[in-house]
């Protein structure tokens, strides 16, 4: 099949790209725009690995195609950090031990940064059911959820700061 | 895992989309909205249609309406729009922020949408159940015109509907509650975002302490969502009590024809049914009446 023309913006910056229709956004976020942070687990929207922004919401990535994203504001996990300082939420994974492998860390700071730009008075008892949305076969969640609750304040701040 | 090729087309008006449609739906083309079944069902290859209408950016489509005595929501608003409840909707907007949280999960909540899941109209749909108890109109657009097409007429078994291949369903039009309204939602699975298994929607006026114009609503457990008769029956005009709770279940179990899949047996999805109706009647005793009295 062709391959069409595309721009897709990520973290900011014009990406002029080629892909097929059935090519995710998922895989020409990596493959095409060489951004690798986002990362692909099942490819059928269950595990999450892949999650990232679209005009603030964080989706799946693997359930949307790239064609779809024209025109979007996406956001990875790599606009996260600024530079060498982290983002908040990044430094709670690292004090908390909220990863081992961390192939699924990506998807989990994206859906979490997100969850709380769109909804930042998330209740407590709604954030496990948040982070069951995503798959962790290390079995962190305890270090996770810990993770979160951390700095859930501090992401609450930023989100009524922009607003 | 990668979808089969296909050509996607993304027009700006419903009269564009009804023409490609035309065109391309006698071949298996099909309508993407969320994509968040859909998608999945091509990177499977349960599904490959040749082409996709993409309707995301139709104008018009994302809107709710407050019309004649009914709420519309049109085909590409997202389930997230229900997390908080929508004002305008007054009682139906509580009773949708309570069911949606049962929807998946969060971030495919932010994509996937009411319309979408009732043209797929999977037997587990949440809202698919909330359409059929409260007896919902969805309007359908096709070349030759609109219809509007009852719930219950519209989804005719699991995963299928009367819809003609080249219709889009546009619309859903549930009717609006009044603020006094009871109404109690139950759902069991077996982790939180999983299809359910089996779940109940009610929805009762408290008069003189008695329950009238009593809809019980039954999904997950046969083919399509439906309201319940018999359960109906055995609450009407009764108080809202454990033992018409109780009798209601029955009923419900007694009318049933439960489905069965490799993890679930029919006998324990037939009496699932009538579980998941008496919890659901018991949550409808804690309705926020607060302000209605």
């Amino acid at each position: 099949m062709d391959k069409q023309s595309l721009q897709l913006t990520v973290n900011g910056e014009a990406h002029d790209i080629r892909v097929e229709h059935r090519k995710t956004l998922a895989d020409a976020i990596r493959d095409d725009c060489g951004l690798t942070g986002t990362h692909v687990g099942c490819e059928h929207g269950v595990c999450g690995a892949c999650t990232v922004m679209v005009d603030s919401r964080p989706v799946r990535s693997c359930l949307m195609f790239a064609h779809q994203a024209a025109g979007c504001d996406i956001r990875t996990v790599e606009s996260l950090a600024d530079g060498d300082d982290l983002h908040p939420l990044q430094q709670a994974f690292i004090d908390n031990h909220a990863l081992q492998c961390g192939f699924c860390t990506p998807g989990f700071l994206m859906l979490v940064a997100g969850a709380y730009e769109n909804d930042p008075d998330i209740e407590d008892s709604e954030l496990v059911e948040l982070l069951s949305s995503n798959l962790c076969r290390c079995t962190g969640y305890q270090n996770i959820i810990k993770a979160v609750r951390s700095v859930s304040g501090q992401l609450k701040a930023r989100t009524t700061e922009k607003a | 895992m990668k979808a089969a090729p296909f050509t996607l087309h993304r027009p700006a008006t419903v009269e564009e989309a009804v023409s490609l449609m035309a065109r391309y739906a006698e071949d298996g083309g099909l309508v993407l909205a969320g994509g968040q079944s859909l998608t999945p069902m091509m990177a499977l290859r349960v599904a490959y249609p040749p082409h996709l209408v993409d309707i995301n950016n139709v104008a018009g489509l994302d809107s709710l309406t407050a019309g004649e005595g009914y709420f519309g929501i049109g085909a590409t608003v997202r389930h997230a729009r229900f997390h908080r409840p929508v004002p305008e909707a007054g009682r139906l907007g509580e009773v949708l922020a309570t069911v949606v949280r049962h929807i998946a999960h969060y971030p495919i909540r932010q994509r996937g949408t009411f319309c979408g899941s009732l043209a797929h109209a999977d037997p587990a749909s949440e809202w698919c159940l909330v359409a059929a108890t409260l007896d919902a109109d969805l309007r359908l657009v096709g070349e030759g015109g609109e219809r509007l097409v009852p719930v219950s007429e519209f989804i005719d078994g699991a995963m299928s509907t009367v819809r003609e291949p080249e219709e889009i369903l546009v619309e859903a039009r549930l009717p609006l509650l009044a603020k006094e309204v009871r109404f109690g939602f139950y759902e069991f699975n077996r982790r939180a975002g999983d299809f359910a298994l089996g779940m109940a929607l009610v929805v009762y006026d408290l008069d003189g302490g008695v329950m009238r114009n009593v809809r019980v609503g039954l999904g997950g457990i046969e083919e399509k969502a439906r309201r319940i008769g018999v359960a109906e029956a055995a609450l009407e005009g009764q108080a809202a009590s454990a033992e018409a709770f109780a009798a209601a279940a029955a009923a419900t179990v007694d009318d049933v024809e439960a489905m069965e899949d490799a993890t679930t047996s029919q006998a324990y999805r037939r009496d699932l049914s009538g579980v998941v109706v008496r919890r659901a009647l018991e949550a409808s005793l804690d309705t926020d009446t607060r302000g209605t009295e």
